[in-house]
């Protein structure tokens, strides 16, 4: 039981660090400063909400376990997190449509998650469910503002749209873990809003007169731990210095 | 087509009964995106709990050639200032 709810949290956990990650490489290198700022805002929100859960889960690993272990020493194979999160920046437009099939995700997830038996779990959802309606709203504006700006921008918003839409199946594949805690009244079943999830990344795209995708072939594999070319890289950043000089502190 | 976004003055209240002040300024697109920046540069240490944006377009300055008409007649009329009452020590902060 305990394994699994670990394995649960990992599952929410490490699409937060990932994605923190990666919004994370654009400081001091967004489109202008307002932006920079509000992206690496993002990543510290979600680096934030990461601490949480890893600080839970090595209260249950016991071990002398610490949030940074759980962070920084797993091999990629480890971590769970979804092939949405650890696509690359590319160009805005892929920063834009990459947090935005994340937040309407993220959104729903913590939503439901407010509810959950785990007084922890729930508390955490209650904390960051503001953070995470604020990059929604965030994300939703941008999506508007070049689907409905220059026809260049119109163009790469799309483009990264399409491009992106094939890692959404996977936020709503369920593992083993999600079931056994969905039937302990801890997890959520992603499944009861796939269809409010489809909705509403529709709704936004018509309003930004883009197109939605209709491609029906998806992407998966992060969830077990089989991850696309990029991973080694963000973990390479990433674990470097823990791996270099073990047990660092700032 | 123009390569900035235009300017915006940033007036943040930060507390309930305070009034707003000015903060600062940003590019923004459009007022939407000024609040959301203003919002990301100015209050993200939870320096506030109201925000105005107004384009700096909007903001009609004194010109500082002309600060010897405006502000200069009031130097030399201290009898202007409430300076001659003695306070009673028990008065802090006026």
């Amino acid at each position: 039981m305990r394994d699994n709810l670990i394995k649960y949290i990992l599952g929410i956990a490490d699409n937060s660090l990932i994605l923190g990650q990666r919004l994370g490489e654009l400081c001091g290198h967004g489109p202008n400063l307002e932006t920079d700022i509000a992206l690496t805002n993002i990543s510290l929100d979600l680096l934030g909400q990461t601490r949480n859960y890893y600080q839970y889960i090595a209260r249950l690993s016991g071990n002398n376990k610490t949030e940074d272990d759980i962070a920084f020493m797993r091999s990629e194979r480890e971590y769970i997190n979804v092939l949405l999160v650890e696509q690359p920046n590319d160009h805005f437009g892929y920063v834009i449509a990459r947090q935005f099939y994340y937040d309407v995700f993220h959104y729903l997830l913590m939503q439901n998650l407010q509810n959950s038996s785990d007084e922890t779990l729930a508390a955490i959802a209650k904390k960051g469910i503001k953070e995470v309606s604020y990059h929604l709203r965030f994300s939703s504006d941008w999506i508007k503002r070049l689907g409905d700006g220059t026809k260049e921008s119109h163009q790469k918003i799309q483009e990264a749209i399409d491009d992106r839409w094939v890692y959404t199946n996977e936020l709503f594949m369920k593992t083993e873990a999600d079931e056994l805690l969905i039937n302990e009244g801890v997890g959520v079943n992603v499944l009861d809003f796939k269809e409010a999830y489809y909705q509403k990344v529709s709704q936004v795209l018509e309003e930004a007169t883009l197109t939605v995708p209709d491609e029906k072939y998806y992407q998966k594999g992060g969830k077990e731990g089989i991850h696309s070319e990029h991973m080694g890289y963000i973990l390479a950043e990433l674990q470097y210095m823990q791996k270099s000089y073990p047990n660092l502190k700032w | 087509m123009k390569k900035n976004w235009p300017l915006w003055e940033v007036f943040v209240r930060s507390k309930n009964g305070l009034e707003h002040r000015h903060f600062g300024s940003l590019h923004a697109a459009d007022e939407t995106m000024a609040l959301e920046n203003a919002r990301d540069v100015y209050t993200r240490r939870s320096e506030g709990v109201s925000i105005w944006v107004v384009e700096s377009k909007h903001i009609t300055a004194s010109n500082p050639q002309d600060n010897g008409e405006l502000f200069e007649p009031a130097q030399d009329k201290v009898y202007r200032h409430p300076t001659f009452y003695k306070l009673p020590d028990e008065l802090k902060h006026m």
